[in-house]
């Protein structure tokens, strides 16, 4: 799924930040102006360049819900200067926005299908828009799963909604941490170890995994494991985008450019690459 | 009422086993049953038994001193808890404690390793069983270790 962007996709648009919120002690959500009276519609799955003055700019997910094109919202974990620099702006503050850019989640294809969603750290906040999206036209899908790893029970991002799909009847939702202390009553194990307890019939699935690579790599294994077809598992893949329109050739991956091909890919094209060392 | 005999023959870690087999597995096994918190084994405990978990949840511990203990793994439904049975010196390497009612078949392991040891048919299907589990939490573990969700760099 895809949507065009509004205006010449190399000159960002200077947008106000409205609301910033702290998920967990180095990740902090953001809501930007659209920009665009009109708003800035997009896809699940795609991306925002997010440019700050002085700094720099770097591709950032959204992770809001594509319903409401007024809003766009973005979860930043700061680990790099361009990225630590965005998550400390305060409200009223601008940065340069360009985009959506890329190809999203195939949610409209998935429709009757059971869908698996698979997050990894912070690979939650790319899926989040996927999920809004299923959960806003429920009775289209088959059975949804959203399985859930990280690191520790205090890096569980956005952990009230988390709770709140946990508490519906219609979504199953699992949390899993790699370790956690004694008094941490939920799953602890790698994420991949979900797959077996979820609910899906695996020749009617589609899987929508997002985490870091070597996550998916383990993801798609126990995707396959269970019967889920090659076609059917879909990956947000991670490269050093630049330009974000296929231009510039930084996020080549094999005869793919991640930007304007995906971030989605489907398993099945990518396959082959996955586990190329030199790409 | 199930005997102890059907529940194990039910269980998926025995499943499709000859029936000979097990009959000679079964002789080695009763049902238990534990409350939340109650430990199924200690660390550095003589490893005598093997749990096959029917219903509910168990954590695996490390004492840390100082601080809480470390939770690293928790397993549930059909799994299996205890494999320091299986290699000598036989002694747990961590903490097994229940974390809500838990319902488990337990074998003798001393039992189960004789009987392995005198029909290697038998061995060689226990062994066949467990070597999945065994790589599937090798792989799981460094998984763990990479810290895949730590901060790149």
């Amino acid at each position: 799924m895809c949507l065009p962007m509004q205006s010449d996709p190399m000159q960002p648009v200077p947008v106000r930040v409205l609301t910033r919120r702290r998920e967990v002690a180095d990740t902090w959500t953001l809501e930007l102006e659209p920009g665009d009276a009109a708003g800035r519609p997009f896809a699940p799955g795609q991306f925002n360049m997010l440019y700050v003055f002085g700094v720099g700019e770097i591709p950032i997910s959204l992770s809001g819900d594509s319903a409401d094109p007024h809003r766009q919202v973005h979860t930043v974990r700061a680990v790099g200067p361009v990225s630590r620099a965005l998550a400390a702006l305060s409200p009223a503050a601008t940065v340069g926005l360009r985009g959506p850019f890329g190809q999203g989640w195939p949610v409209e294809a998935a429709a009757g299908a059971d869908v698996v969603l698979i997050a990894g750290g912070l690979g939650l906040a790319p899926l989040r828009p996927a999920l809004y999206y299923i959960l806003s036209r429920r009775a289209r899908y088959g059975r949804v799963a959203l399985l859930y790893g990280t690191r520790s029970p205090g890096d569980i991002l956005f952990r009230r909604e988390l709770e709140r799909w946990r508490r519906r009847l219609d979504l199953e939702a699992w949390v899993t941490v790699d370790y956690a202390g004694s008094d941490w009553v939920g799953c602890v194990g790698v994420v991949t170890n979900l797959v077996p307890s979820a609910s899906f019939d695996p020749a009617d699935t589609v899987a929508f995994v997002c985490g870091p690579e070597v996550m998916m790599r383990f993801a798609v294994a126990a995707l396959q494991k269970a019967g889920v077809d090659d076609a059917a598992i879909h990956l947000s893949m991670e490269r050093n985008m630049k330009c974000a329109i296929g231009h510039c050739g930084h996020c080549q991956f094999g005869p793919l450019f991640v930007c304007k091909d995906g971030p989605v890919l489907s398993f099945e094209r990518i396959r082959g690459l996955l586990s190329r060392k030199e790409i | 009422m199930k005997g102890i005999e059907q529940i194990v023959r039910e269980h998926p870690f025995f499943q499709g086993l000859d029936e000979a087999f097990c009959d000679l597995v079964c002789t080695c096994a009763r049902n238990v049953r534990f409350d939340s918190g109650e430990y199924l084994l200690h660390e550095g405990g003589l490893a005598d038994t093997l749990y096959l978990i029917r219903h509910g949840r168990v954590a695996l511990e490390i004492a840390v001193p100082g601080r809480s203990a470390v939770r690293f793994q928790t397993l549930g439904d059909d799994e299996l808890v205890g494999i320091s049975w299986l290699v000598p010196p036989y002694r747990w390497a961590y903490d097994a404690r229940a974390i809500e009612l838990t319902r488990a078949i337990v074998m003798d392991a001393g039992c189960l390793r004789n009987k392995c040891e005198s029909d290697h048919d038998l061995g060689y299907e226990v062994i066949k069983r467990l070597m999945p589990i065994l790589v599937g939490r090798l792989q799981a573990t460094r998984m763990q270790i990479l810290d895949v969700y730590g901060a790149p760099g």
